[in-house]
């Protein structure tokens, strides 16, 4: 089904793209080892890896953000010298970012003329274009409006509009539907089926091998850097793409047993919440109300933006709710109980950016165990900090939950996505929270990370304690969690138990399909 | 009414520096980066200008070496900084430092030398018109350029496809990079005319406003200026209502002392320009969203490509 090591090739057309041994060394690493690779005229090409595959690194050489150290790019046959994204856009080869890559404060048509090489979006030919375009291709945009004010569905149509007016050839698409709903999906991928059709190349990568499966011709594998494996994704299965991914048998997240609604005892109860966001593109809560009970993951779902945010403040405390009594925990109103009151109760918090929020970037591991498990741990005493015993509880997490750093004097910065996660999930899981609350706990986290932090949240949750989990992924949702609801222009919809209702339902609740209790 | 004129007069001469300086401060934050050192390269940019038309007789060529002074010490800034990723803030202040030192040192066999000042403009009949002639007509081609300069940078930050890229590189130099931008090369030239406007500003204190040296001589004009770009949210227009204002009052609150009005304490007056421009400012700017639609998103931050 996969051949070890070598490229396929598609059929007898001549490849548009061939990279050939591309070497690329970053100071102590191999990001890229001789790396070939072949992209046929009108084919989905998957580039499948962990974090630290050397997929970014890749795919910035080819768009001219990094040069190779050694290696041929060979375009429609003829060996070609990419020193910058200009050069990539004249030979036909666009790229749409991930969706932090567009300038918030510009309009549509500014940040469509930047990528174009000339004029600005003051030019009423550009958006002349620009409407003809998103119509022709149903990707429905106003090129005036100012990006801020977009959903993240609008933004990545105007990642790809801003690619398609260059007319590309090649379209590289980083992780394209991390942030969509599943009907956002399917109409990106109708929209990309279209491109392939009209003899255009995709090179797509995701970690969602679902979606790779349903969507590609062709997945290439990387590894450590080097070209592991090619194969069909259509032949293969979830699994057998993991497997090839982490180079060794992928075991998923333990299914556990799905706990029976009304056995538990109720950990914590918000009633009513309504609360004002704090800034002026946030969403304000209207009358949420759930309840979790110990032992059970609850999740809630949503598209981000609905309001997720200012309910994760008002559950970790950050912000309190105007009223004592909106959200109780283990029978105690504790609506105005602050952040730290609500740690000293047993209650943990993994928030959704891991940089800056869930840690201190450039404060080694060992600080960032003691920031938040000071109290619990006893790592002060009269004033003093417990060096020893702070490291110590650093190393148990690092050992505990595979943390590959290079020690507890590592920088949080320096860790990769995956690590850093799976460190800060171990560090709250470790001082044994009688509630976690955890927001995308594996957003833009390698498939093996992924599962792993989904296991330890399985098992506190059948150690006892009650886990609350926001995400955007319905995968996950429907793989760890006994229950879900769906947070939607800050309206929360009833529960459901996970085994009683389908992706495709929660899907539709995502789009905002349900009645709001009054 | 014959009162009106010279007021009016003496307001442009104590606005136009801060201007200058300020518009100039205005396109480096808008490209993400903070210099400091405002104040540092105004009192270079005066110490040479002076020294130069001392020595040649030349207000020309002394106008081009205050600024050429102003860009000269931006661009140590801008190594210290773009190139090897030092501390914004920490390498402004010692720019500042610097240039106090360094400026008193060049000047020190200039103090008390008499210099004839920048001759103003005279266009016979338009000149002549009572009160708004001299005003509009009379003023040294400093203050012509300071107006000049601020429509220009309004131009080219909203109109132009540089000014679009610099701003794009202020708000987000990662993006700006992946896209193609010399994030680097882009914020250079944004500093170094920072650098050349605030060396101009000087220019026009040691030249026009004052002509003479004195130590340390702009007197807290630079950091007016880099609170005025702040509390002007970045816009060209306003920062020349928060210029005008404050250059106003200072008039207004040296004439009242001049007047000999001893109720208040001269302290209190002192300070008047300062507070009343920044509620003013504050208060035009309250606008949350407006702050963040204008505010460069990675003022301050250290660029590197890789990171």
């Amino acid at each position: 089904m996969h051949s070890e090591t070598s490229p396929l090739t598609a059929s007898n057309t001549p490849p548009r793209l061939r990279l050939r041994e591309i070497t690329k060394r970053f100071p102590g690493c191999l990001a890229n080892d001789a790396v070939s690779l072949d992209l046929a005229p009108g084919e989905i090409h998957a580039l499948l890896g962990e974090n630290g595959a050397g997929k970014s690194t890749l795919v910035k050489i080819l768009y001219g953000v990094q040069g190779a150290d050694s290696g041929v790019i060979e375009w429609e046959g003829r060996a070609v010298d990419i020193p910058n994204p200009s050069a990539a856009r004249a030979l036909g080869i666009g790229m749409v970012f991930q969706h932090f890559s567009l300038f918030e404060t510009l309009s549509v048509a500014d940040n469509v003329a930047l990528a174009m090489d000339r004029g600005t979006g003051r030019d009423p030919a550009l958006l002349a274009e620009i409407r003809r375009l998103s119509t022709d291709y149903g990707l429905a945009l106003d090129p005036t409006r100012i990006v801020h004010e977009l959903s993240v569905g609008e933004r990545q149509r105007v990642e790809i509009v801003r690619c398609l007016m260059q007319n590309p050839s090649l379209i590289v698409m980083d992780e394209p539907t991390s942030v969509l709903t599943p009907s956002e999906v399917e109409k990106l991928f109708t929209v990309l089926r279209r491109l392939r059709d009209e003899g255009r190349t995709i090179l797509y990568i995701s970690h969602k091998l679902q979606e790779i499966r349903d969507l590609c011709d062709r997945a290439t594998i990387l590894r450590g850097g080097k070209v592991v494996a090619s194969c069909d994704p259509r032949q293969e299965t979830p699994n057998s793409l993991a497997a090839l991914m982490i180079g060794r048998a992928f075991d998923g997240p333990k299914a556990g047993k799905p706990v029976q609604v009304g056995d538990g005892v109720p950990l914590l109860a918000v009633q009513g919440l309504s609360m004002e966001a704090d800034s002026p593109f946030g969403t304000s809560l209207k009358n949420i109300s759930f309840t979790v009970r110990a032992g059970e993951i609850f999740g809630i779902a949503g598209v981000a933006g609905n309001g997720q945010n200012t309910l994760l403040a008002a559950l970790s405390g950050e912000r309190t709710a105007p009223r004592d009594d909106w959200v109780k925990f283990e029978g105690h109103s504790i609506g105005r109980v602050g952040a730290r009151g609500r740690r000293d109760m047993g209650i943990s918090f993994v928030p959704e950016e891991r940089l800056g929020h869930g840690s201190v970037p450039d404060l080694p591991l060992e600080d960032n165990a003691l920031l938040s498990g000071w109290g619990r741990w006893g790592l002060v005493r009269h004033g003093l900090i417990a060096r020893g015993k702070s490291r110590q509880k650093a190393e148990d997490v690092i050992e505990a939950f595979n943390v590959v750093s290079t020690g507890t004097g590592a920088a949080a910065r320096s860790l990769s996505g995956g690590n850093l996660q799976k460190f800060i999930i171990g560090r709250e899981i470790m001082q044994e929270p009688k509630l976690l609350i955890a927001a995308q706990p594996t957003w833009g986290v390698d498939a093996g990370s992924a599962a792993a932090i989904q296991s330890a949240l399985i098992e506190l949750a059948r150690a006892g304690a009650g886990v609350v989990v926001v995400s955007q992924d319905l995968d996950e949702l429907f793989t760890i969690a006994d229950r879900v609801a769906v947070i939607f222009d800050g309206a929360l919809s009833e529960s459901r138990p996970t085994h009683a209702t389908s992706a495709e339902d929660v899907g539709l609740l995502m789009g905002g399909l349900f009645e709001v209790a009054p | 009414m014959d009162l009106l004129a010279p007021i009016m007069i003496s307001i442009i001469a104590a606005s136009t520096p801060l201007l200058f300086a300020a518009i100039g401060e205005l396109v480096v934050e808008k490209s993400g980066v903070l210099n400091l050192g405002v104040e540092g390269m105004m009192l270079g940019g005066a110490v040479i200008a002076f020294i130069v038309s001392v020595e040649t007789g030349n207000s020309t060529l002394a106008v081009v070496a205050g600024a050429a002074m102003g860009a000269v010490m931006a661009s140590l800034f801008a190594l210290l900084t773009l190139g090897l990723l030092a501390n914004q803030v920490a390498t402004g202040l010692a720019l500042t430092l610097f240039g106090i030192g360094l400026s008193a040192l060049l000047g020190q066999g200039y103090v008390g030398t008499p210099l004839k000042a920048l001759p103003k403009l005279s266009i016979t009949g338009l000149s002549d018109i009572p009160i708004l002639g001299l005003v509009l007509f009379g003023q040294d081609v400093l203050v012509y350029l300071s107006f000049l300069v601020t429509g220009g940078v309004a131009w080219f930050l909203y109109r132009t496809r540089g000014g679009l890229i610099l701003r794009s590189v202020g708000e987000n130099p990662q993006a700006a990079h992946a896209i193609g931008f010399p994030v680097i090369r882009i914020r250079l030239f944004a500093v170094l005319f920072g650098g050349a406007m605030a060396g101009l500003g000087g220019a026009y204190l040691s030249l026009s406003y004052t002509p003479m040296w004195a130590e340390e001589m702009s007197a807290g004009r630079g950091w007016i200026a880099l609170a005025l770009v702040v509390f002007a949210t970045w816009r060209p227009g306003r920062v020349v209502v928060g210029a005008y204002l404050f250059g106003g009052l200072t008039l207004a609150q040296l004439h009242l002392q001049g007047m000999g009005s001893t109720a208040i304490p001269s302290q209190f007056l002192n300070m008047v320009p300062y507070i009343a421009t920044i509620v003013v400012l504050v208060l035009i700017s309250r606008d949350a969203t407006r702050i963040r639609m204008n505010a460069p998103a990675s003022i301050g931050k250290v660029f590197h490509p890789d990171g």
